[in-house]
């Protein structure tokens, strides 16, 4: 059962990202979006630009694991193909999995570009490469964990586009990546708190000025339970709605 | 040999919500469906028959009562079931994104057929359903029969010994449903156990050995189509055929008890016409299900948006 399970995980992240995520529009879309938004802020304040790289690789992930993530439910529930999938011989869980893995790629994978770009744009080194690919694990995780929960709580498309942005817009901008939590008035460093965007930066930045690991712990902690919470509530949602 | 599909007490019951009062929308129904057999499941909109599919197929659980399919218990070996059987549901629902070709092999990719034997099955069911032409086409861009031939194919591409077919010829034009029609029995020929269900009684007449009648969540009516015209038949229906001197037919019908009694009374009463034919009638399964459902098939074919299947023919 395991085999059948794990092959069809497999199989479902490869036909995603063959039939939804690697496609021009996509591509460009998770590469550029986070770039603009970093471009208009470092023509504002040009000398802190090197700064904004944990909140750039952050964003990046985010928009490229939910993008899809977050409408794919629902769009194939409402054409009828996911229940294809729910009539195939694995268990709901791992159908989620599929689902999941294929955002993280495309996630990770549109992340790594952008990554090496800054990388080498800003001359970077003494990075913590263990730390770093954690984070970026972690977060692709806990990304597409919540693109996943917001899909699957509602009917349709327009809806889930809507819960989507409703979720990553005031994260993206409590979130550390234009402003430091730290600098935030008391009560938005609480709400700062909650988003898992905030926990992704901050242990992006750690990685990237080459902090150790157990200093990044509490994120990637944080990032794990997260994606792990998120997962469970979908998988959850799932088997209510079927019933 | 095991029942394919036994059926006992298999209940779905909805609480009251947003959506209405509460509801037994399938109502501790019981059934067997024999190995190598065509079951038909008529019933009118809302009856119960694609909730009594989703429970069989694992996409929901029944509120009561269970089933075993192929020889396994439903609540407890869902996977195993799922790996045996093939769903060809109401509506196709294939990949638009993928070619006719890539949507096969990823069926067969999910039901783990080895990857040496993908293709050519795929290759195989494409030549078989008509659609070799069409491989390499998206399944977006398919006219609607050959969608919906291609979600048959998809359904048997992993062999299933026992295969649900949810109305497959709905909203098809006549030749595609033909087509599709040869193609059901043709499986019924190599052994396939089907679960179908239509809103087409000639089609199920035509293709099924056995058919159960659902109305409001219960079946009210279980057999062979022969048996089931019989028990309808509560008077013979006598039928003479009458023609003038001018070459005009006319048909009149004697519903009697008395078989003898009704044919000499006709015979008596022509009234200088020449009897070309005197018949006996049986009823059709449609005079079956409208005695049983109280429905006519036009207002069942309304309720369902009534286009396509064409007639039952071939």
């Amino acid at each position: 059962m395991l085999a059948d399970d794990l092959r069809g995980m497999f199989y479902i992240a490869l036909k995603d990202l063959r039939a939804y995520y690697f496609k021009p529009p996509n591509i460009s879309w998770g590469i550029l979006f986070p770039f603009a938004f970093v471009l208009a802020f470092a023509i504002r304040n040009p000398g802190e630009t090197r700064e904004l790289v944990p909140g750039l690789l952050g964003l990046t992930i985010l928009f490229g694991t939910s993008s899809m993530e977050a409408i794919v439910f629902a769009f194939e529930r409402r054409i009828g193909s996911l229940e294809r999938l729910l009539l195939a011989p694995i268990r709901l869980p791992s159908l989620l999995a599929g689902k999941l893995l294929g955002g993280m790629t495309f996630g990770l994978a549109v992340t790594a570009v952008v990554l090496a770009i800054t990388l080498a744009a800003f001359g970077i080194t003494g990075v913590n490469w263990p730390l770093l690919l954690l984070a970026l694990l972690l977060s692709a995780a806990a990304f597409s964990a919540l693109g996943a929960f917001v899909s699957v709580s509602v009917r349709e498309v327009f809806e889930a586009q809507t819960l989507a942005n409703f979720v990553r817009f005031p994260m993206m901008f409590l979130g550390g990546v234009f402003v430091p939590v730290a600098t935030m008035p008391p009560g938005l460093q609480v709400v700062a708190r909650l988003f898992p965007l905030t926990y992704s930066v901050e242990a992006l930045r750690s990685a990237l000025d080459g902090a150790p690991l157990d200093h990044g712990m509490v994120d990637l902690a944080f990032l794990a339970g997260f994606a792990g919470i998120m997962f469970g509530l979908s998988v959850w949602v799932m088997r209510n709605k079927q019933d | 040999m095991n029942d394919a599909i036994q059926a006992d007490g298999l209940t779905k019951a909805y609480p009251a919500g947003k959506a209405g009062p509460p509801l037994r929308a399938v109502d501790g129904i019981d059934f067997d469906v024999n190995p190598g057999e065509v079951f038909g499941f008529l019933g009118p909109n809302g009856a119960g028959k694609t909730t009594t599919i989703r429970m069989l197929t694992g996409l929901t659980r029944p509120t009561a009562g269970g089933a075993t399919i192929l020889g396994l218990d439903l609540a407890t070996k869902v996977t195993q079931i799922k790996k045996r059987i093939g769903v060809v549901p109401e509506a196709s629902n294939l990949y638009d994104e993928l070619t006719a070709l890539d949507n096969l092999v990823f069926s067969m990719q999910l039901y783990g057929v080895p990857r040496s034997q993908r293709r050519l099955r795929a290759e195989a069911l494409l030549e078989r359903f008509r659609l070799a032409e069409k491989r390499d086409v998206l399944f977006a861009k398919l006219s609607r029969g050959m969608k919906r031939a291609l979600t048959v194919a998809a359904a048997l591409a992993h062999r299933p010994p026992l295969i649900f077919l949810d109305e497959p010829t709905t909203g098809l034009d006549v030749m595609s449903a033909r087509n599709l029609r040869q193609m059901i029995a043709g499986l019924r020929d190599e052994g396939v156990t089907i679960f179908l269900t239509t809103h087409y009684l000639e089609e199920a007449e035509r293709l099924c050995d056995r058919i159960a009648i659902i109305v409001r969540g219960r079946i009210v009516a279980l057999d062979t189509v022969d048996a089931l015209k019989a028990g309808a038949q509560q008077r013979t229906v006598v039928e003479v055929v009458l023609v003038d001197s001018g070459g005009n037919f006319e048909k009149r019908r004697i519903e009697t008890d008395d078989v003898e009694a009704a044919v000499r009374h006709a015979l008596a009463e022509t009234e200088g016409r020449r009897v070309v034919a005197v018949n006996t009638l049986r009823p059709s399964l449609e005079e079956v299900f409208v005695r049983l459902t109280g429905l006519s098939a036009e207002t069942m074919l309304a309720e369902k948006g009534g286009k396509g299947g064409g007639n039952a023919g071939g």
